[in-house]
Parts: structure tokens; C-alpha cells; sequence
């Protein structure tokens, strides 16, 4: 059929370099001849600098106005029951939403609450798409470094999430807190007790959360880790049996062991953290020039800590109290 | 642009570079084979065997691939017991098998089309001269149909492997940990979108560059025909006639 070249391989290479170069230069060759114009560098320039202003110009006068109006853009997940979700409606709802609402009430402000994905719901608040994100977020060291937080407005450990049937159901630890920031020791005593009987079994997290650093620094070589999108997503997967546990926030399990399908079968266990990588607990991201916004939203959760409201709203969505103390 | 950072984002990113191309390759292999038996029921003129290829194109091509990726992953992860029963569960536990399943239906679909383009282009008077030769049957689809259809059906054929790379990128959603997979992990650690979606691009072109090197490579090792002949250079003996 054909006469195959000889030596092929070296005939290939040679044939991917040429024609790469005479790309390459036939680029060029059209550049010069369609924009000759480009040759121009100082009329260019002096155009990108017009444009470059005006953008700057148009970018403070829409910042300037947006401050003046007290209306408070506000983001949250949207898929992470019962702090935040989308309701049968379609609306949004959950422990969040109602903590937002009830702060924007005592700030006087009008707020818009917006559902964004979780795993750009950072890079979104940086880019200005809103202004503040209450979405369950745990205040780490991490997150710091980009944002900036609000007082806590909560606090919750983590847990496993097993099957009944599955030999993790009968997880040391399970009923024990540990703080790994105050209980180092006895934390990672704790973890070292759980290890063996994690060997050989996958645990699904959430990407992008505290619960997916934690898995990857304690439990990364004693069991497979997988990163799902959403917790919905990881829930689905433990009931399919792809996974033998889910390792998230109690308060989120808890929720989950609601659902009809989970609560007969499945069972909250394992020692419960917090502290340390985990965070100092719950609280509101804000863009770090923003410090107006974050002296009303800590005057807010004050004083609803104080008077009993976020206590009231915990006890709403997630049966138990965990508003910070102290 | 911090360079010193996107180099540590190269250097974790060129992880995931051996599954991308493990999910893009194995279901390309498994693609295009299914691809020739859909193209060959297209083209058998037998409608029990023609509808169920139009329809399995239809159905491919007019739907997303993440929500194929969807459906095959946790859609038939929520029948466990009637998979159980009928041994299939191993299969479909695993996210790797679901993705390499999805990718390999949908560039099946397309494939299947670009196939059938390949085959019906075969220009008629070249059957017809292997006819007048004494060929027919498979001798004929093996050494006339098929070499022709080979070569008109690869430069599309060419796109589709380049598309199916980059399809590669919704495997992330089943937690596999592929380019954009680690892509997406180290954003959420870092918060540095614009970096390291960059260097997650320029992987991506490279590979897909490579890629097109190889297919064009093929393109003209397998149409000598029509390259120029070498220049014949004028024997010195002529100059003395």
C-alpha cells in the first residue's frame, strides 16, 4: 500500500520540528503583513494607557457607588443541608440564611443572598462578584491568608458517617471531643486508635473544606481519599457503597441522617474534632479591606450570640446548640 | 504572575498527566472499535441494524457528557442490588471504569459519524476498478475501501482525540484526580485561580500539540501520493549531448 520511511521514529521528530518552525515563521510572516501598524510601539502604547485609565476610572466610580448604597451582596453554598440549601421552591434556606437575614436586620442593611459553587466561592469574594460569604465556613490559618473572617457565629466538630452493617460502625472514640488545638496529644491518640480500622477503606470528603486538609494530614496513608464536588454528592456515594465513610461536619451529618434513606441504616462515629487545622469555628469571609463591613458584622454576632438568637436558629436546623461560648 | 509559584503548580499539576491520558487513550481504543461496528450498521442497509445505531448516535451526541458522566455514575450507582445481581457492580463501583465507560460512549458516537464520512467518500470509479480487478467482498473493504477511507476520515478523526483529552478535564467530577482535578484542588488551597488554570492550560496544549504532531505525522506517511516527487536533478552527462 504505502512504502513505510525508514528509521521512522527520527523521521517523525525531524518532521515535528520542521513543520513546527515553518509554523512558526509563517506566524510571524502574517503578523507583519496584517498589522503593520504594531510597528508602531509608541502609538500603541499610548492607546493600551488611554484604555488602561478608563477601565481604572469606570472600575472606581462602579466601587464608589456600590458603597453608598447599603445594599450587602452575601454568597452562600446552596448544597450543604441544613446549614445552606436550595429548598423545594427553589429557594435558598437553611441555618445560614437565616443567620445572614437576622444580621442584616440588626446592620439595617438590604441584603441579597446569591448561591455560588464552593469551590470558587474565595476567588469570587476577592473578585468583588459579592461582598461577604456565609456558607458554613470554618475560619483556618489557610483561608486567612486571603480573606478575612468575622467573629465565629458557630462551632461544630466533625464525625464519620458508616453504615450500620460496616465493621467502621464500632469506630473508637466514637462520643469522644477532642480539641486539636488545646488536646494535642490525646487528639492524635485518638486518630492513631482509628487508623487500623480504616485500612483498605475509602473516605469521602468534601473538596476545598477543612474535612479534606484534615483527612489528607492524619488519614491520607491508612485509607483512599476522595474529593467530591458537594457533601450531596459524597452522600450519594455511601449509599451506593463506593465508599465506606464520609467524613464531614457533625452538624452536616446530622442533617444527612435525616434524609429517609441514611436514617435507618447509617450511623454517626469516630472521636469528634475540632481546633487547630480544623478551625477556630464558624464564621463570615469578607474581602480584607473591608474592615467597616466586618466591625458591623461582629457588632451583629455579638449580640445575637447574646441574646440567644443564633442559639434559637441552631437549635432550629440542627437540634443542638452550637453557638460559640465564651 | 508569580513564576516561581506557577512552577510548583507545573510540578503538581504533571501529576495528573499519566490518568488524563490513560482515560483519553483507553477510551479512544475502546471508542474508535465501537465506532467502526456503529459505522458498518449505518452503512449495512439492513434497518434492524441501521435504527439502533441512529438512535445510539442520536442519543450520544445530543446530550451533554457531564450529565452522561452523571447518569452512569451516580444515576446507576442508586441501582446497587439489580447491578449486584447481575455481577456488574465491581465495574460500575469504580469511578475510573465510569469515566473511561462515558468518554468511550460518546466518542463512540462521534466517531461512528466521522467513519461513515470516511467510508461514503471512497470515490466510486476506485471500487469500481477493484471490482474489474476480480476483488470483492472483504478483499476489497480491506485493501481498497478501507486505505482510502483511512485517509479521508483522519484529519477529523484527528479533532475528535484532540477533543477527547480535553473531555477528560469532566472526569474530575467523579473525583477522579486528573489535570483539572489537581487543578481545581490547588486553587482551593492556594486561591490562586489565574495561575494555576494557566499552567493547567498550557499542559493541556502541549499534550494536545504533541498529539497533532503524531496525527499529522500519520497524514503524510500515509498519502505519499500526494507529496511532490523529489526534484530529479539533471544528469551531468546531459550537458555533453
Amino acid at each position: 500500500m504505502c512504502k513505510a520511511p525508514q528509521a521512522p521514529l527520527a523521521f517523525f521528530l525531524r518532521l515535528a520540528v520542521t513543520s513546527f518552525r515553518s509554523g512558526l515563521k509563517k506566524a510571524a510572516s502574517n503578523r507583519l503583513k496584517v498589522y503593520p501598524s504594531l510597528k508602531n510601539k509608541g502609538t500603541t502604547m499610548t492607546i493600551a494607557k488611554t484604555v488602561g485609565l478608563a477601565i481604572i476610572g469606570t472600575a472606581l466610580a462602579v466601587g464608589g457607588a456600590s458603597a453608598q448604597q447599603k445594599t450587602i451582596k452575601i454568597a452562600t453554598e446552596g448544597a450543604y443541608a441544613p446549614w445552606n440549601f436550595t429548598g423545594a421552591g427553589g429557594k435558598l434556606e437553611g441555618f445560614d440564611v437565616d443567620i445572614a437575614n437576622e444580621l442584616c436586620n440588626r446592620m439595617k442593611a438590604k441584603c441579597e443572598i446569591v448561591a455560588q459553587d464552593w469551590d470558587g466561592i474565595i476567588p469570587a469574594l476577592t473578585a468583588k462578584k459579592y461582598d461577604a460569604i456565609v456558607a458554613g465556613m470554618s475560619i483556618t490559618d489557610e483561608r486567612k491568608k486571603t480573606i478575612n473572617f468575622s467573629l465565629p457565629y458557630a462551632s461544630g466538630p466533625n464525625g464519620f458517617l458508616v453504615a450500620k452493617s460496616s465493621p467502621l460502625a464500632k469506630m473508637p472514640g466514637t462520643g469522644q471531643t477532642f480539641n486539636l488545638a488545646t488536646q494535642k496529644e490525646a487528639a492524635e491518640k485518638a486518630i492513631e486508635a482509628v487508623k487500623p480500622l480504616l485500612k483498605g477503606k475509602s473516605i469521602g470528603v468534601q473538596g476545598s473544606t477543612i474535612h479534606a486538609n484534615f483527612a489528607d494530614k492524619y488519614y491520607k496513608g491508612a485509607a483512599e481519599i476522595r474529593e467530591y464536588k458537594t457533601t450531596e454528592a459524597h452522600d450519594l456515594d455511601l449509599a451506593a457503597g463506593r465508599i465506606d465513610a464520609v467524613l464531614a461536619d457533625s452538624t452536616a451529618l446530622i442533617g444527612t441522617l435525616e434524609k429517609p434513606e441514611f436514617s435507618k441504616d447509617y450511623v454517626l462515629v469516630g472521636p469528634a474534632m475540632s481546633g487547630g487545622l480544623l478551625g477556630e469555628g464558624v464564621g463570615i469571609g469578607l474581602r480584607k479591606e473591608d474592615t467597616e463591613l466586618k466591625k458591623a458584622f461582629d457588632d451583629a454576632i455579638q449580640a445575637a450570640v447574646q441574646d440567644g438568637t443564633v442559639k434559637k436558629l441552631s437549635e432550629k436546623w440542627f437540634k443542638i446548640d452550637i453557638s460559640p461560648k465564651g | 504572575m508569580d513564576f516561581a509559584f506557577m512552577q510548583e503548580a507545573f510540578l503538581r499539576l504533571i501529576a495528573g498527566v499519566p490518568l488524563t491520558l490513560n482515560l483519553a487513550f483507553t477510551s479512544i481504543a475502546f471508542g474508535a472499535i465501537f465506532a467502526m461496528l456503529l459505522a458498518l450498521m449505518r452503512m449495512s442497509n439492513i434497518k434492524v441494524l441501521d435504527w439502533p445505531a441512529q438512535a445510539y448516535v442520536f442519543v450520544f451526541r445530543g446530550t451533554p457528557l457531564l450529565v452522561q458522566i452523571f447518569l452512569i455514575y451516580y444515576g446507576l450507582g442508586q441501582f446497587r442490588p439489580t447491578l449486584d445481581a447481575l455481577g456488574l457492580w465491581g465495574f460500575f463501583r469504580e469511578p475510573y471504569w465510569c469515566a473511561v465507560l462515558a468518554l468511550t460512549m460518546n466518542t463512540a458516537a462521534y466517531g461512528s459519524e466521522i467513519i461513515r464520512g470516511g467510508l461514503q467518500a471512497v470515490p466510486h470509479h476506485q471500487v469500481e476498478a477493484a471490482r474489474a480487478c476480480g476483488m470483492s467482498g472483504f478483499l476489497l473493504f480491506r485493501r481498497i475501501i478501507f486505505p482510502i477511507a483511512v485517509r479521508q476520515a483522519l484529519p477529523a478523526y484527528g479533532s475528535e482525540i484532540i477533543l477527547m483529552v480535553k473531555a477528560t478535564s469532566l472526569a474530575s467530577v467523579i473525583t477522579m484526580m486528573e489535570v483539572t482535578g489537581l487543578a481545581a484542588k490547588m486553587i482551593s488551597q492556594t486561591f490562586r485561580a489565574v495561575e494555576v488554570f494557566v499552567v493547567a492550560g498550557v499542559i493541556y496544549l502541549v499534550m494536545n500539540f504533541i498529539i497533532t504532531r503524531i496525527i499529522m505525522a500519520i497524514e503524510w506517511w500515509l498519502s505519499p501520493h500526494l507529496r511532490r516527487p523529489p526534484a530529479i536533478e539533471p544528469r551531468l552527462e546531459a550537458a555533453h549531448v
